[in-house]
């Protein structure tokens, strides 16, 4: 299994490379003549091609790819922002944790919510539980997350005026923005969860559990619950880069110095080292959290650590 | 104990009859057609022009004269919702074929070639999966520009791997099945196996897949428009709407109501049908 | 007279979903001795498993239901027992061999476990006792000990349904009930397993409820059998009464349906017609539509259960007609 880990961490390099070199690459084609971006409008001709030639902006497409490969993998020299002039491997430091932070919150809730609610629906499938829940999910995961904190905000901040609408400090700040962005989540943990809860308690080895004389509860937890974790680590897996993806939104709404505001700032600003970069150290996180999220299965499920082992013997990884 | 089959009843009618039970379907269904229409016939339905603009009326709460109100320049809400209709949905719709389009072309090279063709195209797909949807949408669009058509391209290039990687698997079982060996054996050609026999038996899963990535594609490009990306203002995209309405959540709450309903109704109708399309493509049924 | 080992009386079972109820046992009668094995023959959808099911009680909760009737064992009647008594009972006193040994162990439980489970569940025993009962039984289905700790995808279909036997035997069981224990399997792996079973049975003096749609498993397992049609048993003796004198119309039409390969015979003679929709409910004899003797009488009223000659039973209303003309 050791040996399946180490395989898929070296396969991540070229991956990363590759990445790096399309958003590199895609980040030539952004409109806006980045000397003029960093210097203004106002500047003169001649600054402006002082500029590009510090920038080493005339040099052949190659070159430039190669110096900033190196620069950034090899010296780990991360450049700094154009508009701000902040070193963007300080911006990333500082604000990439608080990302996380909020994408773990949110996968903590819908795993910790969701799943439990799924389950109780399907025990009590056709019951009034399960329809409630049913509805609850199914209107959950149709409300934008950033309508949703939209709304929230005015009930909490606004109206009652219990909870902050901006920025960060305590946990009081971190409220909205978890349940906003984890709601669509839990919502979808909870109907992948009934379905698959319902899909194992038909199967043929819960009956052979009942038939043991297993009682009721400890065949729903014990038997069935193990199996229908597996094709719910699936989708929480797949969800993850989805929580990603709308914590980044949530915190422009919260003003929340993250990774999110950082990039879409950059790219509302121009400023494309910071959008280049930042994608990069997000691809590099997130396909980490892909390999954990493969680890868990091969823990939950035996035949996936068989699948792994042979797949390593043999050289293959994917 | 089999259902009674219809004389000459296809796959296809059994899934839309299975589909027509459905209410939950149904409905969704019916609320996208009226949306449909209203995108369609909505210049001539709205009561004010989406850009009309009445200097006296700022902000005002919901009224007769204004059913939802008016915005921070004064234009009516409810008819810019309503002509906001045309891009929400048809931006969701159109990216989604775009991608399905792509991916099964691609998954089906892949799943079909085997060997270092797939490799390739494994490989290209898994640069594409490395980032986060949102992300590499905002990455797009950053590239490609704003704009109705550009946008949609942005959208559209995050769901291409789900897409191609679901054909690829259901076309790599379907190879092994013995109805291939069989055509095979009375000389079938490679291009008509692909064509009449592999893509549609694997294409099922793709179906459930794109309804049910209509509704996430609405919300990405209503983010997009959100942060200020994708569709610009003054086209009343619903998350263009919401971003302007940001601003002024603490004194007009209802601008922020409305434009995000819209979404929401939307995007429920969407999965509405989208449950009900996945249990009618089914075989066993979850009673 | 007193009950026999196992008694069912008059067992009606119905499945229902918000569309149609499926009457899938019709009042079934049925008699097993103790330390004898009974075969139940029929066809797939005849009810087999459901009545098997039924005794245990683990029928699905939603969507099933037993209507009447009385399952005895040993003068009590199982249906009256509170869940809890029940669950005392299953895989104790009672236990089940399932048909399909790929689908029938958890495949995330190690399939040591899945034995000494039952153990724990109905004794005193502390886990390291219960694991080493459940290595004996390993032992005792022909797996060695030293794959206690493995999982079930490790293990062939045949291997696999000597686990589940080793569950179903783990706690000595009073009453085997086997489900088509070997239609799953291929035909040499079936007669292992099939020996093995009779082997365990007469070691423990297990009284065993076989059920099968094959004759040949019958003939080689079997002391007594029951023939069950549409959800009701239309044949029961013992084998050789059976055998030798089929005395109902659909037995006579199983034993001719099978091919005789000594014979001339060109064509293969199955029973002409299919089984009666089970969302209807029946009226009169269930076989009429598809039975060459078959009178006014027959499509009307329910057939009485009848001695036959040579002392055993047949539910039929023109049985002297068919046993005098009978094959």
């Amino acid at each position: 299994m050791l040996r399946y880990f180490l395989k898929r961490l070296l396969w991540m390099i070229p991956i990363i490379l590759a990445v790096a070199i399309v958003v590199f690459t895609l980040m030539t084609f952004c409109p806006g003549d980045p000397a003029e971006i960093i210097l203004g409008s106002e500047a003169t001709d001649d600054a402006l091609q002082a500029k590009r030639d510090e920038l080493g902006l005339s040099d052949p497409y190659f070159v430039r790819l190669g110096r900033y490969l190196s620069d950034t993998f090899i010296h780990f020299n991360l450049g700094v922002a154009w508009k701000t002039g902040i070193p963007i491997g300080q911006s990333i430091a500082e604000r990439l944790p608080r990302t996380m932070l909020l994408s773990g919150i949110t996968l903590l809730l819908s795993f910790g919510i969701g799943v439990p609610l799924g389950v109780i629906a399907a025990v009590n499938q056709n019951k009034w539980q399960d329809s409630l829940c049913m509805v609850l999910a199914l209107v959950g995961v149709s409300m934008p997350n950033f309508w949703l904190a939209l709304l929230l905000v005015i009930l909490f901040a606004v109206k009652l005026q219990w909870l902050p609408a901006l920025g960060i400090g305590g946990v009081k700040y971190y409220i909205l923005p978890a349940i906003s962005s984890s709601s669509m989540h839990i919502a979808s943990a909870a109907r992948q969860s009934r379905s698959s809860m319902l899909d194992v308690i038909r199967s043929d080895y819960i009956t052979t559990a009942r038939a043991k004389g297993v009682p009721e509860k400890q065949v729903i937890t014990k038997h069935a619950l193990k199996n229908a974790l597996i094709p719910i680590i699936t989708m929480m897996g797949t969800q993850f880069g989805k929580m990603l993806g709308g914590a980044m939104i949530i915190e422009t709404i919260f003003s929340i110095p993250g990774m999110g505001t950082l990039i879409i700032t950059s790219v509302n600003n121009r400023d494309y080292p910071v959008v280049q970069t930042g994608t990069i150290f997000l691809a590099i996180v997130f396909s980490f959290s892909m390999l954990l999220v493969d680890m868990l299965y091969a823990l939950v499920d035996p035949r996936i650590k068989a699948q792994y082992q042979r797949k390593a013997k043999m050289g293959r990884v994917k | 104990m089999a259902k009674k089959v219809k004389k000459g009843q296809s796959e296809f009618s059994r899934f839309l009859y299975q589909l027509s039970k459905n209410k939950m379907a149904m409905i969704g269904l019916a609320i996208i057609v009226l949306e449909i229409i209203v995108a369609i016939i909505a210049p001539w339905i709205a009561p004010y022009g989406y850009q009309e603009i009445d200097t006296t009326a700022l902000r005002q709460a919901p009224s007769a004269a204004h059913w939802f109100g008016t915005d921070e320049i004064g234009r009516d809400i409810f008819s810019r919702v309503l002509i906001g209709t045309r891009y929400s949905l048809s931006m969701g719709i159109l990216a989604t074929l775009i991608s399905a389009a792509i991916g099964i072309v691609i998954g089906a090279i892949a799943g079909f070639a085997g060997g270092w063709a797939d490799n390739i195209i494994m490989r290209f797909l898994d640069v594409i999966q490395s980032l986060p949807g949102m992300l590499l949408v905002i990455v797009m669009s950053a590239v490609l520009g704003s704009g109705y058509f550009n946008t949609i391209l942005a959208l559209s290039v995050g769901s291409i791997p789900a897409s191609a990687r679901m054909l690829r698997a259901n076309m790599l079982r379907q190879r092994k099945a013995e109805y291939i060996e069989a055509a095979y054996s009375i000389n079938c050609s490679a291009p008509r196996i692909i064509f009449r026999h592999l893509v549609p038996n694997s294409i099922s899963a793709n179906i459930v897949q794109m309804t049910m990535g209509v509704s996430h594609v609405i919300v990405q490009a209503a983010s997009l428009s959100f942060i200020g990306l994708g569709i610009q203002p003054p086209i009343p995209d619903w998350g263009a709407m919401l971003s302007g309405a940001r601003a002024f959540i603490r004194k007009s709450p209802h601008m922020v109501i409305f434009p995000g309903l819209a979404i929401a109704v939307t995007v429920l109708a969407v999965n509405m049908l989208g449950d009900g399309v996945r249990d009618a493509m089914d075989p066993k049924l979850k009673k | 007279m007193p009950r026999s080992y196992l008694e069912i009386e008059n067992l009606k079972v119905e499945y229902f979903s918000s569309k149609e109820t499926v009457h899938a046992v019709n009042g079934v009668n049925l008699r097993m001795h103790k330390g004898k094995t009974l075969g139940l023959v029929g066809e797939t959808g005849a009810g087999k498993t459901t009545i098997a099911k039924s005794i245990l009680r683990i029928l699905p909760d939603v969507g099933s239901r037993i209507v009447e009737g009385s399952i005895y064992v040993e003068g009590n009647d199982l249906l009256k027992l509170k869940e809890a008594d029940m669950r005392k009972i299953r895989g104790n006193d009672i236990s089940m061999i399932f048909q399909d040994p790929m689908t029938a162990l958890n495949p995330v439980q190690r399939v040591g476990e899945q034995i000494s489970e039952a153990v724990k569940l109905h004794s005193d025993m502390t886990k390291e006792q219960c694991d080493a009962r459940a290595k004996e039984m390993l032992k005792m289905v022909g797996i060695t000990e030293d794959r206690f700790s493995e999982y079930p995808h490790q293990f062939s279909g045949g291997m696999k349904q000597r686990i589940v036997i080793a569950i179903a035997l783990a706690c000595n069981p009073k009453i085997l009930l086997a489900d088509e224990p070997t239609t799953a399997l291929d035909v040499t792996i079936q007669a292992q397993v099939l020996d093995l079973v009779a082997e365990l049975q007469k070691k423990f003096n297990t009284s065993m409820l076989l059920i099968t749609h094959d004759l040949g498993v019958v003939a080689q397992v079997c002391d007594e059998v029951a023939i069950i049609y549409a959800g009701q048993i239309v044949e029961y003796g013992t084998k050789e009464q059976i055998f030798h004198h089929p005395s109902h119309p659909y037995t006579i039409g199983l034993f001719g349906a099978i091919p005789d390969m000594a014979g001339d015979d060109e064509w293969l003679h199955p029973i002409e017609g299919l089984p009666p929709d089970p969302t209807k409910p029946i009226v009169g004899c269930p076989f009429a539509p598809r039975c060459k003797f078959a009178s006014e009488k027959c499509f009307k009223e329910t057939p009485p259960t009848l001695k036959t000659p040579d002392g055993h039973e047949s539910t039929c209303h023109n049985m002297d007609l068919v046993v005098k003309e009978g094959k």
